[in-house]
């Protein structure tokens, strides 16, 4: 499925690897079992690494692993599960994760300002996703009242221009 | 559509003010949420989809209409939104709105294309109807004698705007795992129900004057009643918003998500038990950066500003021209002793405007009433309002000697009951007359009880007595926290009612006790008064009910209700 980010689609350049399957000399995104299972053996792969978290993940135990990953991938069981907003927030602004940030599952249009204030990078959409749709969600507000994540200017009080 | 122009506000009433951002964000909110219903009716967003979004908006949808409820910010209204609420109800509603115990108004009988035009008539008067629902921090509710209080140590108004601003579309805490209600106040009585609340505030200040906040949390009603717990002592102003912000983002991600009567945060603070809860928080107050969450002063002081004292006049001998008039007019007296309270500036009062007429609808005012009430205001209150989360509404600052003349107003729109805080002070949720949850109605209960009291009332004086009543187990009447908790239930197709004796909301809060099995629609009333003569029959001179259920136990009032003739 195509990856939205900055505003355009592109195709997603990650493979998704089975547990118990060899890994290609491409960027690969695991599962978290894997990733702590095999973490010694990772450690000599030069290959971009990612990981898929589930929705119940403290992010904390990424925190040793977190340098050598280059993608941390989210997920929304449910449009109103918000579960996803919190660990990106984490990584972000005290993990000290860097790298892209993906959020998967059921994420909306309405999703896509408040993920990208809260360190997200990039989102799954289905195929044939008009990206100015979201776009239009993102812009839709330009105004925040509380300190994020995104491009901020502070304009007075608690409120920053955000769009 | 172009907008609605701009309606000015009363000079002196103290209002958050918005400026041209706040106008500008508002205006793109309602822009959103105009594409939000045009892209559900084109199918690009499924009905689970936009739910969220709708009630978000403040949108619900009841038993025979949507329902519309307009965020009171904290309680604090002026007179040209309230005579703009008069408005609404008049032309997009059957000309009357509904008070509502978290200090908001409900329009019940609204129809989906208008709730734009709706919007917009709201936004002119800087009001929305942003997050009166949904899984997200909700209104803030504080005390309806805010800012005129004798009895206040700090103004709970000003760090209540600071959270509407921080809670508003915040980025984290949207999809939370169900709603998330806030209560704060500035004085050690506690006239809002603290313990109730997800998170309570008490403002304080240490001995050197500089302000902080007790935080309690957990508290919730419900089918599992529970009352908030201490979490922190003293707070610092700086990081107030900071200390939020961990609380929630510990419940965001560890609140439970399947059960929607699991899901608040009392059950989470429950099963980790305060400590626990209160380890996970100091784990992330311990690696959060401190300075994007501080709390600047200079961001106090300008909300501050918009909370400033009106121009009060000196005293003079408005005091001595009160009690001239009490003792002129019994009624009057009757009313000011009943209706009014300390205000800290000399020669000032706070006054109650009753919506509970007896036999009436709790907390429901026609579109006539609110504009009475805003020229009201504005003769008498410097155009300040406020609505408590007894539903009724309160003029903060009114001369002592003018409250006759106030008076003369209210009994002339029919808004003179003088009963505050007494037993047909009922606090009703809309129940099955209106509500898609309910599995009783609440309103004609209410209205056949507050008869019973009131006749017993006359005779027997029985002071200060909080009857509540909710229509389901979700507990929006409160019933789990009143003196006598009325709670509609179901049986075997039925409507029946539980009593539960003993509980209150304040500094005494308690879970009211279930006396026994229910009663039928109609015997409810009955057994009601039943209680109440015994109460009389047993009570010490002066004692409100509540003292007396608690000092002689359920078994009298079991006997009296259960006993066979």
């Amino acid at each position: 499925m195509p990856v939205l980010e900055k505003g355009a689609l592109r195709a997603d350049d990650w493979q998704v690897v089975d547990d118990e399957a060899a890994l290609p000399d491409a960027p690969v995104l695991i599962s978290l079992a894997r990733l702590l299972r095999d973490a010694a053996l990772l450690a000599g792969r030069n290959a971009p690494l990612g990981v898929a978290i589930g929705n119940d993940v403290n992010p904390d135990v990424l925190a040793p692993l977190l340098p050598r990953l280059a993608l941390v991938q989210v997920v929304l069981p449910k449009s109103r599960d918000g579960r996803a907003f919190s660990q990106a927030r984490k990584l972000r602004e005290y993990l000290g994760y860097t790298g892209e940030i993906r959020v998967a599952g059921h994420v909306i249009p309405d999703h896509y300002a408040m993920l990208l204030r809260c360190g997200a990078s990039t989102v799954v959409v289905a195929e044939g996703t008009d990206a100015a749709v979201w776009e239009a969600s993102r812009k839709v507000v330009s105004i925040a009242y509380q300190h994020g994540l995104a491009a901020e200017t502070p304009i007075s009080l608690l409120r920053r221009k955000v769009a | 559509m172009p907008e609605a122009p701009y309606i000015p506000q009363p000079e002196h009433a103290r209002t958050y003010r918005y400026d041209a951002v706040d106008r500008e964000f508002l205006a793109q909110r309602i822009a959103e949420f105009r594409d939000q219903v045009a892209r559900r009716l084109a199918g690009e967003l499924t009905e689970d989809e936009f739910k969220p979004l709708r009630l978000m908006n403040g949108l619900y949808l009841q038993l025979h209409a949507y329902m519309l409820r307009v965020a009171v910010p904290y309680g604090v209204l002026n007179s040209a939104q309230l005579r703009q609420l008069g408005m609404i109800a008049r032309r997009w509603d059957r000309g009357w709105g509904h008070f509502t115990t978290r200090q908001n108004i409900q329009f019940n009988w609204t129809q989906l294309t208008d709730v734009p035009a709706m919007l917009d008539a709201l936004a002119a008067v800087d009001m929305h109807a942003i997050q009166t629902s949904g899984n997200c921090i909700r209104n803030t509710t504080t005390d309806e004698f805010a800012g005129a209080a004798a009895d206040e140590i700090a103004d709970p108004r000003v760090y209540a705007e600071i959270l509407r601003q921080w809670s508003t579309l915040h980025p984290e805490f949207t999809w939370l795992p169900r709603k998330f209600k806030i209560a704060i106040r500035g004085a050690e009585a506690d006239r809002i129900a603290s313990r109730t609340h997800d998170v309570a505030v008490q403002v304080k200040r240490d001995a050197a004057g500089a302000v902080g906040f007790t935080i309690q949390v957990g508290g919730g009603m419900g089918r599992t009643p529970i009352l908030a717990v201490p979490l922190f002592e003293f707070v610092p102003e700086a990081e107030f918003l900071r200390t939020m912000e961990a609380i929630l983002r510990v419940y965001n991600a560890l609140g439970q998500r399947e059960n929607i009567y699991r899901a608040r945060i009392k059950i989470l603070v429950r099963d980790l038990g305060r400590d626990g809860f209160l380890d996970l928080v100091q784990q992330e107050l311990a690696r959060m950066p401190l300075a994007p969450y501080r709390l600047a002063p200079e961001v106090v002081q300008a909300i501050r500003a918009h909370f400033a004292p009106p121009p009060f006049a000196p005293a003079g001998d408005a005091a001595a021209a009160l009690a001239r008039a009490t003792l002129a007019e019994p009624e009057f007296a009757a009313w000011v002793a009943l209706n009014t309270r300390p205000h800290r500036q000399a020669g000032y009062a706070s006054a109650v405007i009753s919506l509970k007429p007896v036999g009436g609808i709790p907390g429901d005012a026609t579109a006539a009433q609110m504009e009475a009430v805003a020229d009201l205001a504005e003769r008498f209150a410097f155009g300040e309002l406020r609505v408590s989360h007894t539903q009724n509404l309160v003029l903060p600052h009114v001369r002592q000697d003018e409250l006759y003349a106030l008076w003369q107003g209210l009994l002339a729109a029919g808004l003179a009951t003088a009963n505050f805080g007494q037993g047909s002070d009922i606090i009703a949720c809309p129940g099955l007359d209106y509500c898609a949850l309910a599995n009783a109605r609440s309103i004609p209960i209410s209205q056949q009880i507050s008869r019973v009291v009131d006749a017993l009332d006359r005779t027997h004086v029985l002071g200060e007595l909080q009857i509540k009543i909710s229509g389901c187990i979700n507990a929006c009447g409160h019933h789990h926290v009143a003196h006598i908790g009325i709670l509609g239930v179901d049986k075997h197709g039925a409507e029946a009612y539980q009593i539960t004796l003993g509980g209150a909301p304040g500094n005494d809060a308690a879970i009211g006790e279930l006396i026994g099995p229910s009663f039928s629609y109609e015997a409810v009333a009955g057994a009601v008064e039943k209680i109440l003569l015994t109460h009389i029959g047993l009570r010490a001179p002066g004692e409100r009910f509540v003292d007396t259920y608690r000092r002689v136990g359920q078994a009298p009032f079991k006997e009296a209700l259960y006993a066979r003739a």
